[in-house]
C-alpha cells in the first residue's frame, strides 16, 4: 500500500480576531504559516511559489535594468481611495516607470507590529495583490519581520521594483532645457488631502479620494505619441513644488508656472484653504510631471488627455535660463512669486 | 472656489492696480504698514507688490502671532513638556520658533517632550479628557482672533471639572502694538495702516479711532484676500491725497464698528490685562497682553507649575526687532538667507510664512537676484 498524504493539521489563520504575534516573525512554524496562508496565497505567482530565499528571474534580452525602492509608512493605513497595500505597489512601479522603464517585478518587505489585526493585514495584502495584478507587475519575493508592540505603527512596507529600459530612451531630472514645456497629468494634492481628511484628529470629513494609481500605462502612451520627452517624475511627498525645484536644480534651469493653469480639484482647493495649506505642496500618488520640447507640448497634452489617468492634464509652465534655479509663478492676480522648496512639514497658519 | 476666487480675480486686480497708479500722485511717496501677518502673507503669496506703482511702498508690521513671541515664552512651553511631563499642545506655527539652547518645540519633541500640534483649543481640552492621568497644557498665543477660543476652552474645562487642563496664556492685543510703533523713538515714515482683518471681526473698528484722531494716521480695515488689500491701499492713497485721517472699513462683509460683542464679553469674563508683557521686537509694553482672571486661576499653567517668564536676549545680529517695527527690511539683516533660513530660523520673523523674513525668502527673493 502506497503512502497517502496526511490530513492537513494546520489550523486556519484567524482573520476575524487573530493578531500579529512575535512568533509570526520568529522563523518557526507560525511564520511559515503566516507567509503561506496570508501572503503567498494572495500574491500568488510562479516566482513566489518557488518558495526560495530569492526569486530566479529570466535575464532580459536587451536594454538596461532600472531598479527603485520605496518605503511606505502612512497613517491612517486605510484612507479614502486606497490603503498602504496598493500604495506600496503603485509607488514603486511609478518610480521605475518615470525612469522610462517598463516595470517587471516587485519585492515586498513587511515590518509588522505585534498586536496588529490579521484581518487588516489580509485586507492590505489583498489590496496589494489586486494592484499588482492590475498593473501586471507581480510581487516575486518578500520578507516579514515583527517588532514589539509600540515599536512600529501597525505596518511598514518596503517595495523594490525592477524594470527594463530600452536602449535609446534617456529620461532624467537633469534634462530640462530652456524653452521646454512643463505638463502635469491631472489634479494636484488629492492624495495628501485624502490622507489628512482620513485622520481623526482633524475632525474633518470630505469626499476627496486619494489618486493612488500605477502610471506605467499612461507613460507608455506618452512614449508612443512621439513627443521628445526630457523629464518624467511623480510628484509625491512635498508635492509639485518640491518636484519642480528638484528638477530645476538638477538641470540648472529656472521655471515659470502659470497659477491659473494649475488643475486643482475644487474640493482640494477648499480643504487647503480651510487648513491654511498650499495644494502645490500636498502629495500626489498617481500624477506625473512631464517636461518636453516646446513644439511637442500639444501632442503630449493630447496623449495625456486621451488616457483615463490623464483627462485633467494641463500645460502649466515653461523652463527658462536662470542661474538661481528659481521656480516662479505668475499669479492669477497678475503678480509673481517664488514657488519654493517645502520647509519641514507644511504647518497650518494661525490666522 | 465660490466666495474665494472672486477675491483673487486677475481682471479686477488689474483694474484696481491701474486705479492706484492713476490716483497716487507722482510727486510724492506713500508708505503704508500692513499690521497683520495675514496681509503680509497675501501680499507675498499673490505678488501684490508687483501691482503697485514704485512710489507706493508696503511695510510689514508686527501682527504675526509667532513673530512677536519672545524666546522666554517658548522656553516656558518647552520646560513644561520636558521638566513637568506635561502634554503640551500648540498651534502648528509655534512649533519651529527658535528658543534657548538651540531648541524649538519641534526639537523638544524629538528629544522626548510630549508636544502635540492642535488645530484648535478645543482639541487640547479633548486631549485632557482622554488622558485624565496626564497634565495637558495649551500654549495659548495670538492676537484677539485666537483669544475667544481659548476662553471657550477654559470655560469648557471648568464645566467638565477637568483638573488636568491648563493654559500658558500669551495672548496679546493689537492696539497697544500699533501704539508702540507710532510712539517709538525712531520715527518711521508711515502714512497709514492696512488694519487687521480677523482681529477686527472680534474687536470691531472702534479701537482704531485714536490712531486716526490723535495720531492723524488713516486706518483702512481690510480682508485677507489680495483684492481686499489692493482696495484698502487705494482707499489709503485717497485719504492721504485728501488730507484725511479716518478709520475706514473695506472688510464690511465681516467687520462693523462694534465687533463681536459676545466674544468680547467672553474674553472679558475669563481674562484680565497684564500690567506688563514683553514682546519680541517691541519690548516691554504696558497693558498689552492678557492673563487669566483670579476666578480661573486654577487653569493658569504659570501658577500650576510655578513657571516664571525669564527674558532671553535675541541673537545679537538678528534684526527681527527692527524688522517687526518696520525700521529695517529683511534683506538688511546680515543673517538673512545665509545663517537664518526657513530650515534653520534664527529669528522668529523667519518662522511663519506670515513673518516678514520668511515671506520675503519664500515668495520674493527673486527680486534680490
Amino acid at each position: 500500500m502506497g503512502a497517502t498524504a496526511m490530513r492537513d493539521y494546520s489550523r486556519p489563520l484567524d482573520l476575524k480576531n487573530g493578531r500579529v504575534e512575535m512568533a509570526h516573525g520568529a522563523g518557526g512554524r507560525a511564520m511559515a504559516h503566516l507567509i503561506e496562508a496570508l501572503f503567498a496565497r494572495r500574491l500568488d505567482n510562479e516566482w513566489l511559489a518557488q518558495g526560495d530565499d530569492g526569486a530566479v528571474l529570466p535575464a532580459p534580452g536587451a536594454g538596461r535594468l532600472v531598479m527603485a525602492t520605496d518605503s511606505h509608512v502612512v497613517s491612517p493605513l486605510f484612507f479614502p481611495g486606497g490603503d498602504i497595500g496598493c500604495l506600496a505597489v503603485h509607488g514603486t512601479i511609478n518610480d521605475v516607470a518615470v525612469m522610462g522603464a517598463r516595470p517587471l517585478w516587485l519585492s515586498a518587505a513587511f515590518i509588522l507590529e505585534e498586536g496588529f489585526p490579521l484581518g487588516d493585514l489580509a485586507r492590505i495584502v489583498d489590496s496589494m495583490a489586486l494592484a499588482a495584478k492590475e498593473a501586471g507587475v507581480p510581487v516575486v519575493t518578500g520578507d516579514t519581520k515583527v517588532v514589539e508592540r509600540g515599536k512600529g505603527d501597525g505596518v511598514f512596507i518596503t517595495t523594490t521594483g525592477v524594470g527594463i529600459l530600452p536602449a535609446a530612451r534617456e529620461l532624467s531630472g537633469r534634462r530640462a532645457r530652456p524653452g521646454d514645456a512643463i505638463l502635469v497629468s491631472g489634479t494636484l494634492g488629492d492624495h495628501g488631502m485624502a490622507i489628512m481628511a482620513g485622520r481623526d484628529s482633524l475632525g474633518f470629513e470630505s469626499p476627496i479620494l486619494s489618486d493612488t494609481a500605477a502610471l506605467h500605462g499612461l507613460i507608455d502612451a506618452l512614449h508612443e505619441c512621439g513627443a521628445e520627452l526630457h523629464v518624467l517624475r511623480d510628484p509625491t511627498r512635498g508635492g509639485l513644488a518640491t518636484t519642480l525645484n528638484e528638477i530645476a536644480r538638477q538641470s540648472g534651469v529656472g521655471m515659470l508656472l502659470q497659477e491659473k493653469a494649475m488643475p486643482i480639484n475644487p474640493l482640494v482647493a477648499a480643504a487647503c484653504e480651510f487648513l491654511g495649506l498650499d495644494p502645490l505642496y500636498v502629495a500626489n500618488e498617481g500624477k506625473l510631471v512631464a517636461i518636453c520640447a516646446e513644439n511637442d507640448a500639444l501632442a503630449l497634452l493630447a496623449a495625456l488627455r486621451a488616457h483615463p489617468l490623464g483627462v485633467h492634464a494641463a500645460i502649466i509652465g515653461s523652463v527658462h535660463e536662470d542661474p538661481n534655479h528659481f521656480v516662479q509663478m505668475a499669479t492669477t492676480l497678475g503678480g509673481k512669486r517664488i514657488v519654493d522648496w517645502l520647509t519641514g512639514d507644511q504647518l497650518p497658519r494661525i490666522c | 472656489m465660490k466666495y474665494i476666487d472672486e477675491f483673487r480675480d486677475g481682471e479686477l486686480a488689474r483694474g484696481l492696480s491701474e486705479a492706484i497708479r492713476r490716483e497716487a500722485r507722482p510727486d510724492r511717496r506713500y508708505h503704508f504698514m500692513e499690521f497683520c501677518g495675514g496681509h503680509t502673507h497675501a501680499i507675498s503669496r499673490y505678488g501684490v507688490a508687483d501691482l503697485l506703482p514704485d512710489n507706493v511702498e508696503m511695510i510689514h508690521g508686527p501682527g504675526c502671532p509667532v513673530c512677536v513671541l519672545p524666546i522666554g515664552r517658548v522656553d516656558q512651553a518647552i520646560r513644561l513638556a520636558l521638566d513637568n511631563d506635561v502634554i503640551l499642545c500648540a498651534y502648528g506655527d509655534c512649533l519651529r520658533v527658535p528658543a534657548s539652547g538651540g531648541l524649538s518645540l519641534l526639537r523638544a519633541k524629538a528629544s522626548g517632550g510630549d508636544i502635540r500640534m492642535v488645530y484648535s483649543s478645543a482639541d487640547a481640552v479633548e486631549l485632557a479628557r482622554q488622558h485624565p492621568d496626564r497634565q495637558v497644557a495649551f500654549f495659548a498665543i495670538g492676537f484677539e482672533t485666537t483669544t475667544p477660543p481659548t476662553a471657550v476652552a477654559i470655560k469648557q474645562a471648568l464645566a467638565l471639572g477637568l483638573k488636568n487642563f491648563s493654559v500658558l496664556c500669551c495672548h496679546v492685543l493689537t492696539p497697544p502694538a500699533m501704539m508702540a510703533i507710532l510712539n517709538a523713538p525712531e520715527r518711521i515714515a508711515i502714512e497709514g495702516f492696512v488694519g487687521p482683518a480677523h482681529v477686527s471681526t472680534v474687536i470691531g473698528s472702534r479701537p482704531y479711532e485714536p490712531f486716526a484722531q490723535q495720531y492723524g494716521k488713516p486706518v483702512v480695515i481690510a480682508g485677507f484676500e489680495p483684492l481686499d488689500v489692493l482696495q484698502a491701499i487705494r482707499m489709503l492713497v485717497r485719504q492721504v491725497n485728501d488730507g484725511r485721517a479716518e478709520v475706514e472699513n473695506e472688510f464690511t462683509r465681516a467687520v462693523d464698528r462694534d465687533g463681536n460683542r459676545k466674544a468680547q464679553a467672553l474674553v472679558d469674563e475669563v481674562f484680565e490685562l497684564r500690567e506688563i508683557f514683553e514682546w519680541r521686537g517691541l519690548g516691554v509694553l504696558p497693558n498689552s497682553a492678557l492673563r487669566l482672571r483670579p476666578a480661573f486661576a486654577e487653569f493658569d499653567a504659570e501658577l500650576r507649575f510655578g513657571s516664571a517668564y525669564q527674558p532671553v536676549d535675541d541673537h545679537k545680529s538678528c534684526e527681527c526687532a527692527a524688522i517687526l517695527r518696520g525700521l529695517k527690511r529683511p534683506t538688511e539683516c546680515k543673517l538673512f538667507g545665509n545663517v537664518c533660513t526657513p530650515e534653520n530660523p534664527v529669528g522668529s520673523c523667519m518662522v511663519s510664512s506670515e513673518g516678514a523674513c520668511a515671506a520675503h525668502y519664500t515668495y520674493g527673493r527673486y527680486r534680490d537676484a
